[in-house]
C-alpha cells in the first residue's frame, strides 16, 4: 500500500514534464559519457571560442594593462587604418593571387596524378609511383624551403642546368617575379601524391562495367577517362574543391613566412604574414587582430558562397 | 586495378601506356631528385658542392659533416625538446581525442548534435593569430613546452576520423549487449572500445606524431629561450643563417665558416628528417587508411 502510494506521488506531475524528466534520466544514466566529455568540450570552449571573445579587441585600443575587458572602444578605426594604408593593395593582391593560381594549377595536378595511377596496368609499378609521391609530404616546412634554397641557390643543380644549355643563371629565391611560381611548384611537389589518395580510392569504386560498356562503345582509353572515370569522382572533385576554398585565405602561411626576405617581399607579403610580423613582432595587437578578422570575414563568406552554389548545381556540398 | 587489367585487348592503343609509363617515370625522377641530391651533398666535400660540381653522385666524399654535427651541441638540445614534445604532445593528443571521439560517437548520447556543432564549426571560423597568442600568453605558458601542446591538443580533423570510426567499424549492438550486462562507459571504452580501435589509434598516434615533430610555427612565437628550441627551429637558423652568409659572400675570412655551414645543412636536413623516413615505409599503408576513413564522411 504505502509502496503505491509513493509511486503515486511520484506520478502525480507526469503530464508535462514528463519529457523533461526522460531526459534527465537520459542524462544521468549516461552521466560518465558527460564526463568524458567535460575536459574536450572546455577545451574547446576556452582554446576556440575563447579568441572569438578575445577578437573584440579589433574594435577597440587594445591596452596590455588594462586588459581586453577594460580597453577602450574605438570603433572601426582599426579597419579604416589599414584599408587606408599603401600596403593594403599589395596585401589583398598577394593573399588572393598566390591562392588563386594556387586552385587553378595546384588543384587539378592530384586528379590527373590519381587518373594516371588508375591507366597503370602493372600493380607494382602504380604502387611505386604512389609510394614515391607520398614521401615528400612527410618532410617538414622548414626542411622543404632549405631544399628549395639548396636546389635554387646560384650554384645549386637547376642554375648548373641553365648554365649548361647556355642561360644565365638566376637568383630564384630572391626574386619577386618567381616567388609565387617556386611557392605553387614546390606546394604541387610536396602534396601532389598525398592529396591523390582520395581521388584513388574514388576511383577504384567505379562501377567496372562501365569501362567494359563504354569499350563495347569504341570509346579509346583517353575516351575512357573523359567519359567514365572523371564523372564518376565529381563529388569527391566538389567536396575537396569547397573544402580548399574554406581555407582560401590560409593557405601555406608558414611556408610563406620561411621563403620570405626583404628581396622578394614585393610578392611574398600576404596578409598572414603581415599579421605576425606587425602583430606578434611588433606589438600592434588590436590593428592586426582586425586585419585577422578581415581575412576570416573573406574566406567564411567565400566559403558560404561556394557551398551554396554547389549545392545548387551538382546537389553536392558540405551542408 | 582489376578493371583495367580485365580491359586488355587488340583494340588497346600500345601508345597509350607508353605515354602512361613515361609520364610516371618523370614525375618518379622530379620527387626523387632534389631529396637524392640533399643526400648526396651531405656526403660530398662542401667546396665542390659550393662550386656546383656535385649533380648526382658524391664527389670527394667525406662523412665530417655528420662528425660535425656530432659535436653540435645546439643540434642534439633540438634533438631531445623536439622528442620529449612529440612524446608528451601525442600522448596527450590521443586522450583528449578518444575522450572527445568516443562519446560523441554514441547515438544515444543526449544533445549531441549541439555538441557535434560546437566541435565542427571551429573547422571555418577561428579568432586567428592575436587572439590566440593573447590566450595563451595570459594562461602564463610563454616558453613553455605546454605552449606547443595544450592549443593544439585536440585536431578537429582527427577527431571526426576516429569518430567515424568508432560509428562504421564497432557495431553498436556490441555496446548495448555490454550495458545490459552492467558495463559501464569507462570501461565499456576501456576494454571492449579500445581494443577493437587499434588500427585507428595507430593512425592517429602517426598523424599527431610526425605533426608535432614538423612543427615550427608555434615554437617561433612562443618559445623564448634557446635551450628549449625544438629541432625544427635549430634548423631554421643553421638553414637562414647560412643562406645570409652566403649572401654577404666574398669576404675571405667568412669562407671558412660559409663551409662548415654549407656543409652541415646537408647532414641536418637528412638527420632531422630521419625519424619520420626511417618510420616511412613500415607505416605509410597506416596513413594511407586514416585518410580513407576521415573521406567516407569528411
Amino acid at each position: 500500500m504505502k509502496n503505491a502510494d509513493v509511486h503515486e506521488t511520484a506520478a502525480a506531475p507526469r503530464s508535462k514534464p514528463e519529457r523533461g524528466g526522460r531526459l534527465v534520466r537520459q542524462i544521468a544514466k549516461r552521466y560518465d559519457l558527460y564526463l568524458m566529455l567535460l575536459l574536450p568540450i572546455a577545451w574547446y570552449l576556452l582554446f576556440h571560442y575563447g579568441p572569438l571573445y578575445g577578437l573584440q579587441i579589433a574594435f577597440k585600443n587594445y591596452n596590455p594593462g588594462k586588459g581586453i575587458l577594460g580597453s577602450d572602444w574605438v570603433g572601426f578605426d582599426n579597419f579604416r587604418r589599414f584599408f587606408d594604408s599603401y600596403y593594403f593593395w599589395r596585401l589583398l593582391w598577394n593573399t588572393l593571387s598566390i591562392n588563386l593560381f594556387s586552385l587553378l594549377l595546384a588543384f587539378p595536378v592530384p586528379i590527373m596524378l590519381a587518373l594516371l595511377i588508375n591507366e597503370i596496368r602493372s600493380k607494382t609499378y602504380s604502387k611505386l609511383l604512389q609510394n614515391i609521391t607520398y614521401i615528400p609530404h612527410f618532410i617538414s616546412v622548414v626542411v622543404i624551403v632549405g631544399i628549395l634554397s639548396v636546389m635554387l641557390s646560384t650554384n645549386g643543380p637547376i642554375n648548373m642546368l641553365i648554365q649548361g644549355l647556355g642561360g644565365t643563371p638566376t637568383r630564384f629565391m630572391e626574386s619577386a617575379g618567381w616567388f609565387k611560381t617556386i611557392f605553387i611548384g614546390s606546394n604541387v611537389w610536396q602534396n601532389m601524391g598525398w592529396q591523390s589518395i582520395i581521388y584513388i580510392a574514388a576511383l577504384s569504386g567505379i562501377n567496372p562495367q562501365l569501362y567494359e560498356a563504354a569499350k563495347m562503345d569504341g570509346a579509346s582509353r583517353l575516351r575512357r577517362i573523359w567519359h567514365v572515370s572523371l564523372p564518376g569522382i565529381v563529388p569527391v572533385i566538389v567536396i575537396l574543391l569547397i573544402l580548399d576554398i574554406g581555407q582560401f585565405m590560409n593557405i601555406g602561411f608558414e611556408k610563406i613566412l620561411l621563403m620570405q626576405n626583404n628581396l622578394n617581399l614585393e610578392a611574398s607579403d600576404v596578409i598572414s604574414t603581415f599579421v605576425y610580423t606587425t602583430g606578434i613582432l611588433k606589438g600592434e595587437y588590436s590593428y592586426t587582430a582586425a586585419i585577422g578578422l578581415f581575412n576570416s570575414v573573406i574566406n567564411l563568406t567565400l566559403l558560404l558562397l561556394v557551398n551554396r552554389f554547389a549545392r545548387k548545381t551538382s546537389e553536392t556540398s558540405l551542408w | 586495378m582489376s578493371k583495367v587489367a580485365a580491359s586488355k585487348g587488340p583494340s588497346d592503343q600500345r601508345w597509350f601506356d607508353i605515354v602512361v609509363y613515361a609520364i610516371a617515370a618523370i614525375l618518379m625522377v622530379v620527387v626523387l631528385y632534389p631529396l637524392l641530391f640533399v643526400v648526396t651533398a651531405s656526403f660530398s666535400d662542401p667546396a665542390r658542392v659550393l662550386n656546383g660540381e656535385v649533380w648526382l653522385l658524391p664527389k670527394g666524399f667525406t662523412l665530417e659533416a655528420y662528425a660535425n654535427i656530432l659535436h653540435n651541441n645546439k643540434i642534439w638540445t633540438g634533438y631531445g625538446n623536439s622528442i620529449v614534445y612529440m612524446v608528451v604532445g601525442t600522448l596527450i593528443n590521443i586522450v583528449m581525442t578518444l575522450l572527445a571521439a568516443y562519446p560523441l560517437s554514441r547515438p544515444d548520447l543526449p544533445g549531441r548534435k549541439g555538441l557535434m556543432m560546437i566541435v565542427t564549426l571551429t573547422m571555418f571560423f577561428s579568432g586567428g593569430l592575436i587572439p590566440n597568442y593573447l590566450l595563451v600568453k595570459e594562461l602564463g605558458m610563454v616558453d613553455t613546452m605546454w605552449a606547443l601542446i595544450i592549443p593544439g591538443a585536440i585536431s578537429t580533423y582527427n577527431l571526426i576520423v576516429m569518430r567515424t570510426y568508432f560509428q562504421n567499424s564497432i557495431p553498436w549492438e556490441l555496446q548495448e549487449a555490454a550495458h545490459i550486462d552492467g558495463c559501464s562507459n569507462w570501461r565499456l571504452l576501456i576494454s571492449i572500445i579500445l581494443p577493437l580501435s587499434k588500427p585507428i589509434l595507430a593512425v592517429m598516434v602517426l598523424f599527431y606524431a610526425v605533426a608535432h615533430w614538423n612543427s615550427f610555427f608555434n615554437a617561433l612565437i612562443y618559445i623564448r629561450s634557446e635551450d628549449k628550441y625544438p629541432l625544427q627551429l635549430v634548423l631554421r637558423e643553421i638553414l637562414l643563417i647560412s643562406q645570409s652568409a652566403t649572401e654577404e659572400g666574398g669576404n675571405v675570412g667568412l669562407e671558412k665558416q660559409i663551409l662548415l655551414s654549407e656543409s652541415i645543412k646537408y647532414a641536418v636536413i637528412i638527420v632531422s628528417s630521419l625519424p619520420v623516413l626511417i618510420m616511412y615505409p613500415f607505416v605509410q599503408r597506416h596513413f594511407v587508411k586514416g585518410v580513407m576513413i576521415g573521406s567516407v564522411k569528411g
